[in-house]
């Protein structure tokens, strides 16, 4: 392993988990879908610079998909949704920003501490990835469980699933199935929360969370 | 001789997927529950033809001693349910909840759930296993919402969140599994087919393993509804079509149980491994325990027998995690056994909420007297998941308990705890619902034919309270070794 290319993998998947962290502040919807993008250009060159230097050409579909599919074509559908649902307003932010980010901070410290150790034997660019990417599924979590809106739920989620990729990429000759379920679940799921995402509106005319955590099934008489 | 095998497992993927996209081009309702019955009657003869020619494993696909069996079960149950089906469609036709559009949507995507299901068994690898859970999942959250109402909304979105978590914390797993194969094996598909991965265990990385371990239990226990992970499951189960519920609790249940031990036994073939038993074992009881308490404050039917499926996934993973030829048995005879009696159960539901018009329990009286047929149903299939005898499910739980006692006499104190927790409330339940004086609405009950695979399901759950085929106990002893 030469020490640049290693270094500039090390640097794009440590990337991925300061945008995760970024993600985890942002108090506007617009401003938390457009760091979405981000979090998903900063993987597509991840994934590209994998496929580089495993000369995996088969990752560069994965990095591809990132880029078009998850950079540009789900945030701008994202902001479509808002502006037609008419939801454009600040988040509530559960606990506050603070306590987010000391919990974020935590979060990847142990993802850390948890998985160098258990990764001695896997290569480095592996273990470094694979470290990172649960650092940036463990802060998806934290988004998720944190937000009371569906759109920052979605976004949530689909950040999660970035770190997957990631820790896909990293795992070397991986075969190419699961990135491309993985893209096309992502897709299946774009077309099921939008239609969520309308249905909601209808019913409850309102994407907040807790206008449905109100509802049960089982308190109805 | 293998050519016939490899066309049968082709047919078992190729005529729901097919069947599936014709039904999305089929309006006429009529015919498209007729071809939805006539293709899942195709898939379970080609799936019983396996028991005499098995095809060749590729990197992909394979049929082994383990998965067979199980598939046939996925086949003859997606069978039943598909008659049942026909026959609760049409109702809810009549009386408006459902339009056509939703019913030419609803056919389709009932093959595609077999599809994905028998896509799951069939898997050899790792990663299609994981998408064809991952299908499945999206396929049931479309089911549940199909009503659209605010219930079976919010019960939809409380699954595909929880279900699309529990599916990403898999897929992380499923990675760190290649990643401890792939040194050992090397780089490729071989490094995820399952038989690849079991010859080679021994020489895993014990460490990465055990991490793969706790992330795919979480991952894929939370779709086989195991408590703390199992709050869709009442949801989904109650505000989707009856037929869903049947399938949702008598298979897709089962298929999260079946990844679930396709990787305890990966974990059992390494000798420095974390032992899965005592996680199982926990997640077990606490599912039994948790269900058996939650039982006495259900006002729905549908939530009540919901519960009954998490109490039940809970003692076939007791049984799993205490392993051994007798308790793996008798797991495995659970797992057929709640299958059959819990989906004839949901047929027995789904006719008396359409007759009764209502899901509530202090609405459902004295069906036994009103309709003779569906009331003596209901309370043969809640005798038997209640664990009575003469029916199988008592053979499966004696099983389980006395392996306990035999070996852990500790566990079966909470073991046996819960059992008579949910005994107790079912039958008090059942005694409600089932006798006393009817009031209410009550339109007459469904015609006899439609209420065919319930009777079918119970006669055989009946049956196998006395006598099992040879083949199959044979079947059950051979898996039992190879659990581990």
């Amino acid at each position: 392993m030469h020490g640049l290319e290693f270094d500039i993998a090390h640097f794009l998947a440590g990337g991925m988990v300061v945008v995760s962290l970024l993600l985890l502040y942002q108090d506007r919807l617009y401003a938390l879908i457009n760091v979405f993008a981000l979090h998903s250009l900063v993987l597509a060159l991840a994934v590209g610079w994998q496929a580089y230097i495993q000369e995996a050409h088969h990752l560069y579909v994965t990095a591809g998909i990132a880029l078009v599919f998850k950079a540009l074509f789900i945030p701008a559908a994202l902001h479509r949704i808002i502006q037609q649902l008419g939801i454009h307003r600040a988040l509530d932010v559960v606990g506050g920003v603070g306590r987010d980010l000391l919990a974020g901070a935590a979060l990847v410290a142990l993802a850390i501490l948890v998985m160098l150790p258990v990764t001695v034997g896997a290569d480095a660019v592996a273990r470094e990835d694979l470290a990172f990417s649960l650092a940036v599924v463990l802060l998806g979590l934290l988004l998720m469980i944190n937000r009371q809106n569906a759109v920052s739920l979605v976004v949530g989620f689909m950040s999660l699933e970035n770190g997957l990729v990631l820790a896909a990429a990293g795992a070397r000759g991986m075969p190419l199935a699961v990135e491309i379920s993985v893209a096309f679940s992502v897709l299946i799921a774009l077309i099921v929360i939008g239609i969520f995402l309308f249905r909601i509106r209808e019913r409850f005319d309102s994407v907040d969370m807790q206008a449905m955590d109100a509802f049960r099934g089982e308190r109805r008489r | 001789m293998s050519t016939l095998g490899l066309t049968a497992m082709t047919a078992l993927l190729a005529v729901p997927a097919g069947a599936a996209l014709l039904l999305v081009g089929l309006s006429n309702y009529r015919r498209g529950a007729r071809l939805n019955v006539g293709a899942a009657l195709i898939s379970l003869l080609a799936s019983i033809t396996l028991f005499w020619t098995r095809p060749d494993a590729n990197v992909y696909l394979r049929v082994d001693d383990f998965n067979i069996y199980l598939i046939v079960l996925n086949n003859l149950v997606s069978f039943t349910t598909s008659v049942f089906s026909a026959g609760y469609i049409a109702h809810e036709l009549e009386t408006g909840r459902l339009t056509p559009k939703y019913l030419r949507f609803y056919h389709a995507m009932y093959q595609a759930l077999v599809f994905a299901m028998n896509l799951a068994f069939l898997a050899n690898n790792i990663g299609l296993l994981w998408v064809a859970i991952e299908l499945a999942t999206l396929v049931t959250v479309l089911m549940v919402g199909i009503y659209r109402t605010r219930a079976a909304l919010e019960a939809a979105w409380k699954y595909f969140i929880l279900g699309s978590l529990g599916i990403a914390l898999a897929l992380f797993g499923t990675i760190m599994v290649y990643l401890a194969a792939q040194p050992v094996i090397g780089q490729g598909l071989p490094a995820m087919a399952w038989d690849q991965l079991l010859t080679h265990a021994h020489a895993f990385d014990p460490a990465l393993l055990n991490l793969a371990f706790i992330f795919l239990l979480l991952g894929y226990g939370t779709k086989a509804g195991l408590v703390p992970l199992h709050a869709w499951l009442p949801d989904a189960h109650a505000e989707g079509p009856t037929p869903i519920s049947a399938v949702l609790s008598g298979l897709l249940l089962n298929v999260a149980l079946y990844a679930v031990l396709r990787f305890k036994m990966l974990m059992s073939a390494h000798p420095q491994a974390l032992a899965p038993g005592p996680l199982m074992i926990g997640m077990g009881l606490l599912s039994l325990l948790f269900a058996g308490f939650m039982f006495y404050r259900r006002g729905d039917i549908k939530r009540l027998f919901a519960y009954s499926s998490i109490e039940h996934m809970g003692i076939i993973t007791f049984a799993f995690g205490m392993g051994g030829p007798l308790a793996n048995f008798a797991g495995l005879l659970h797992m057929t056994m709640h299958s059959l009696t819990k989906s004839a159960i949901f047929f027995a539901v789904g006719h008396i909420s359409q007759v009764k018009g209502t899901q509530r329990i202090s609405n459902i009286r004295g069906l036994t007297a009103t309709h003779p047929l569906l009331g003596w149903g209901l309370a043969a299939g809640v005798v038997a998941i209640a664990g009575m005898p003469p029916f199988g499910v008592f053979m499966s739980e004696f099983l389980v308990v006395s392996s306990t006692f035999a070996r852990e006499p500790w566990l079966a104190l909470p073991l046996v705890l819960g059992l008579l927790l949910g005994f107790g409330a079912l039958l008090w339940r059942l005694h409600g619902m089932a006798f006393g004086e009817s009031h209410g609405a009550n339109a007459p009950g469904p015609s006899p034919i439609s209420a065919l695979p319930m009777i079918a399901h119970l006669a055989l759950v009946f049956i196998a309270g006395f006598w099992l085929p040879g083949p199959l106990v044979v079947w059950f002893q051979h898996v039992a070794v190879l659990l581990g």
